[in-house]
């Protein structure tokens, strides 16, 4: 698995390498077989995107069900049952299976290129995390057919999702499927760790890397420490359900509480992880249509860490009605209110950036600039839900669901579709219908805040959430059927937006190399970029190597098209963590079915465990054995083993 | 529901602070908007120039005054907000009444505690308590996780399974105050509402001491205390008459509340006999099981129940 050092070699120097070798060394096979092994990054990066994209219309459409089922009062069109898993599908759907690994796509696609690398430190590890993604989708999703979908809300709290409640195959559902998306989320985000501290290009110091590589690198430290608290709570509620033991459950001295202190250990960490990288977009590709670098680099990177390092001592805001002591109490609300600070950098070097630059008013732009009113607007709503004793009334009630979508559309979603028209010529050579994208944001940006901002309202007016029905002398009519429209114009934002990449992607105008004039090193490369992404390793001197003439900071310039050929089998350069000087060369592995074939053995673990089936837990038990197995034999191609 | 206005010392200290929150919250979105605005719009001279501006240091004076701005205020919102939390944290006298209020899924047990043994009382969905005094209420849950909440009168606080938890408040306004289940239960989480009803002194005292009498038994309706007696007392309890049943609302005095079934249905005889016939149609997954009574009986029980006043 590790890529081993080669150290007797010194690599050649070069300005115009043989890239048909390049080509044949790291292009994938052809056909089916070829495309279920690839490990190239680009590949696993269009991937999940496509697959995230997929969830996110799941996701939609369950939202537009409860949706029409609240417009009115009192309505019949969804039972209770099927109201309940509609509402946790949706949220498992757009947290989990949405709103990270897209961005694990963008960062998976983005990261070498921006790095100036030829792959993630771990390619048939990035492989793994993809596949294992996928499966976990479809095994959260396997039971929906049925009926029998998870329905405990995504928070999932118990007792309700305890055998006694909840007597189903619903939870168990939920709770494999999450142990088994726990690790997608672990190896993919060891390989971003990895991936950052060693395969970036000769020069390119820790204070040069863009800000979605900060973001990106921030949320997979997160979820590293994060992860494990989620994927022990959901395996001690599985043993609670189905091998007797009493974490949970109070008649027998479990605490329910206990499993709401893991959850949110997690939880809040994780809405961090699902903006930061998204924040990082912005940061990267808003100053590109500013005509300027970003304002404060080192200001937004701290307080990139800043917010992570704090986000992990914020859980227990969402508790706050729990009736835990009123000092601790205080503690997290006093941390809730310092978290506001590191955004509120952000906040300002975004707004600097536009006033002292240039706009140029390209769709993308419109993204990233709706973008910064959607940020403060979620914000200033959390700001309110830190004050303990207001959120005593405003927790629990639509006000948070205005807040939390906000926050996940306003900085995940809009700066996702920005990132996308940004980077789609990169990815596919061609530029995306810039009439049909402003069309779709200002459909979507209407949309959405029709859709969201009476939410608010709503909240105020006591509306509790995860009801199925309200009554009508309440007050709560007109605003539902508001909330309801806006949901169905946001919803035909999305689809516009999509319509236009799917069109484009045939259509669109060629793109050129780097079509916006931006600043860093994927825009050096051709569009789409070749199966080895650089012929030569760039050799990097600044933060922003193409804008290095205009901005003239100093006599030193990038050397981009002359570096280090590294032609001798799958390679690319190690470099030291801090200052980034190259120090190994690198064997990368190549195309590989072990990635594919673990996934499947390990869901087929999960499944057996979910059917009780003890032949099938032992058969897919022994699989997953033999394939590690497999893929850690020591390899002479990855010279692990002596010549 | 709505909470812009509220009526008890436990709950106004926070609803100046909500509306103060909620007034910097605006202004904040109202000055970002107006920068962000003027940012995109302001006129620019022409430039030839490649980049509008090629330092990389230029402009961060905004991120030193915008952040050092918002500390200020943050760090204001957060002293109010500790002086308001201990300002609610507990009633400023002797509670009047200890309540104990049991969430099931999906309705409310209220029981009033009093040091005197036959003072002690249980009713369900409905909360009278006198206005003008501090209540302490103690909150247990028969199963899953509840929020006690009554928006006008306190903020929310959970009701979990092992553990007891505590809160206050006080109505300073007579009058019925809606109260709705807070935290996800089950199906039936939309249809848990409980009604609080704040008296003066002199018609809460009324009230508990009906509340206390105990029901005659009626030779006119006696063939309908047996239905009852049959079909419903193995969860429900009419005291005096058929004391056994814990598992559903408590029903003596049913006909003096205003709703069946935790607020969904109007509390009259029609209602009561169509509730009693099949749960299942207004309130699906509902642990009432439907009821296989004859006519005659359903007629019997529907009217022993009327007479519960």
């Amino acid at each position: 698995m590790i890529p081993t050092i080669e150290q007797n070699r010194t690599p050649v120097i070069a300005g115009s390498p043989n890239t048909e070798k390049l080509r044949r060394i790291w292009e994938g096979k052809p056909g089916l077989a070829g495309w279920l092994s690839t490990v190239d990054h680009k590949e696993i990066g269009k991937r999940y995107i496509v697959t995230a994209f997929f969830f996110l219309l799941i996701g939609g459409l369950e939202a537009l069900a409860i949706r029409v089922q609240l417009a009115r009062p009192n309505q019949t069109l969804l039972s209770p049952e099927r109201y309940s898993q509609l509402f946790t599908m949706h949220g498992v759907t757009m947290i989990f299976l949405y709103a990270l690994p897209v961005l694990s796509g963008f960062s998976n696609y983005l990261w070498p290129l921006l790095l100036g690398s030829r792959d993630m430190a771990f390619p048939r590890l990035n492989a793994l995390s993809y596949w294992v993604f996928l499966f976990s989708g479809i095994f959260l999703y396997s039971s929906f057919p049925l009926g029998k979908a998870p329905d405990g809300g995504w928070f999932n709290y118990v007792p309700y999702a305890s055998l006694a409640y909840n007597p189903g195959p619903n939870i168990d559902v939920y709770a494999l499927g999450m142990l088994l998306l726990g690790i997608s989320t672990t190896v993919g985000s060891i390989n971003f760790v990895v991936t950052l501290a060693r395969t970036r290009a000769p020069g390119m110091s820790v204070n040069r890397v863009p800000v979605l590589v900060w973001g990106t690198v921030t949320a997979s430290v997160g979820n590293l420490l994060a992860v494990p608290a989620v994927s022990l709570a959901f395996f001690l509620l599985w043993m609670d359900r189905q091998a007797g033991t009493h974490f949970f459950d109070s008649t027998t001295g479990g605490q329910p509480l206990l499993w709401q202190h893991l959850f949110w250990m997690f939880g809040h960490p994780w809405v961090y992880a699902i903006v930061l990288p998204a924040m990082g977009i912005v940061s990267d590709a808003l100053p590109v249509f500013c005509r300027r670098p970003l304002v404060g680099y080192t200001a937004v990177a701290l307080s990139t860490v800043t917010t992570m390092v704090l986000g992990f001592g914020v859980w227990v805001h969402h508790m706050f009605a729990s009736g835990l002591p009123l000092l601790s109490l205080s503690f997290f609300s006093a941390a809730s209110f310092v978290i506001v600070i590191p955004s509120a950098v952000a906040v300002f070097a975004w707004i600097a950036t536009i006033w002292t630059g240039r706009p140029v008013y390209t769709a993308a732009f419109h993204y990233f600039a709706g973008f910064v009113l959607l940020f403060v607007i979620g914000g200033v709503s959390g700001f309110m839900t830190a004050a303990v004793p207001v959120d005593w009334q405003l927790t629990r009630t639509y006000f948070v669901i205005a807040h939390l979508h906000y926050v996940l559309i306003g900085i995940n979603v809009f700066p996702v579709l920005g990132g996308i028209v940004y980077w789609f010529p990169k990815v596919t050579g061609r530029l995306m219908n810039e009439k049909l994208g402003k069309w779709s944001f200002w459909i979507a940006f209407t949309g959405f805040n029709t859709a969201f901002f009476p939410m608010h309202v709503l909240g105020i007016l006591g509306m509790p959430r995860r009801i199925y029905t309200y009554a009508d002398q309440l007050g709560w009519t007109t605003p539902n059927l508001i909330v309801s429209i806006g949901a169905f114009i946001f919803g035909a934002g999305i689809l516009l937006f999509i319509f236009n990449a799917c069109v484009s992607l045939r259509n669109g105008t060629p793109a050129g190399d780097n079509p916006w004039d931006a600043s860093s090193l994927e825009w050096s490369v051709p569009s789409p970029p070749p199966p080895y992404n650089f012929a030569v390793i760039p050799i990097v001197a600044s933060r922003y190597p193409l804008w290095e003439d205009a901005m003239n900071e100093g006599p030193e310039r990038s050397s981009i098209y002359t570096g280090m050929l590294l032609d001798k089998g799958r390679e690319t350069i190690g470099t030291s963590p801090l200052d980034a000087e190259p120090d190994v060369i690198l064997r990368m592995p190549g195309d590989s079915s072990l990635p594919l074939l673990l996934a499947l053995a390990m869901t087929a673990l999960c499944a057996s465990m979910l059917a009780h089936s003890r032949w099938g837990v032992y058969s897919s038990a022994l699989a997953t054995f033999i394939v590690t197995a497999l893929w850690l034999w020591p390899q002479r191609t990855l010279a692990q083993v002596d010549r | 529901m709505s909470y812009q206005y509220t009526f008890g010392p436990a709950i106004d200290p926070i609803t100046r602070l909500g509306w103060a929150l909620g007034i910097v919250a605006l202004s904040v979105v109202a000055i970002i908007a107006f920068l962000l605005i003027g940012g995109v719009f302001r006129r620019r001279a022409p430039s030839s120039q490649r980049l509008a501006e090629s330092k990389d240091a230029g402009g961060v004076s905004w991120i030193y005054i915008g952040t050092g701005i918002s500390s200020v205020v943050l760090i204001g919102c957060m002293v109010w907000t500790m002086i308001v939390t201990a300002a609610v944290s507990r009633p400023p006298g002797l509670p009047a009444l200890t309540l104990q209020v049991t969430a099931s899924q999906w309705w409310w047990s209220v029981r009033y505690l009093s040091p005197r043994p036959e003072d002690v009382f249980t009713t369900a969905n409905e909360i009278h308590i006198p206005v003008g005094q501090p209540i302490r209420i103690e909150l247990m849950s028969a199963d899953v996780i509840h929020s006690f909440w009554i928006p006008q009168l306190a903020g929310k606080m959970d009701v979990i399974p092992g553990i007891t938890n505590v809160t206050w408040l006080q109505a300073d306004k007579p009058g019925v105050y809606r109260g709705q289940c807070a935290a996800f239960c089950g199906a039936q989480h939309a249809h848990m509402a409980l009604f609080l009803i704040a008296d003066t002194p002199r018609d809460f005292a009324a009230w508990r001491e009906h509340q206390l009498t105990e029901t005659p038994p009626d030779s006119l309706t006696e063939q309908g205390r047996q239905v009852f007696e049959a079909h419903c007392g193995v969860c429900h309890a009419v005291r005096g008459v058929v004391p056994a049943g814990v598992r559903g609302p408590d029903l003596t005095h049913l006909m003096t509340r205003r709703t069946l079934a935790a607020g969904l249905l109007p509390d009259q005889p029609g209602d009561l006999a169509a509730w009693i016939v099949n749960p299942q149609r207004f309130k699906p997954g509902a642990l009432m099981p439907a009821q296989l009574l004859s006519g005659a009986e359903l007629t019997a029980v529907t009217q022993w129940l009327s007479t519960l006043n």
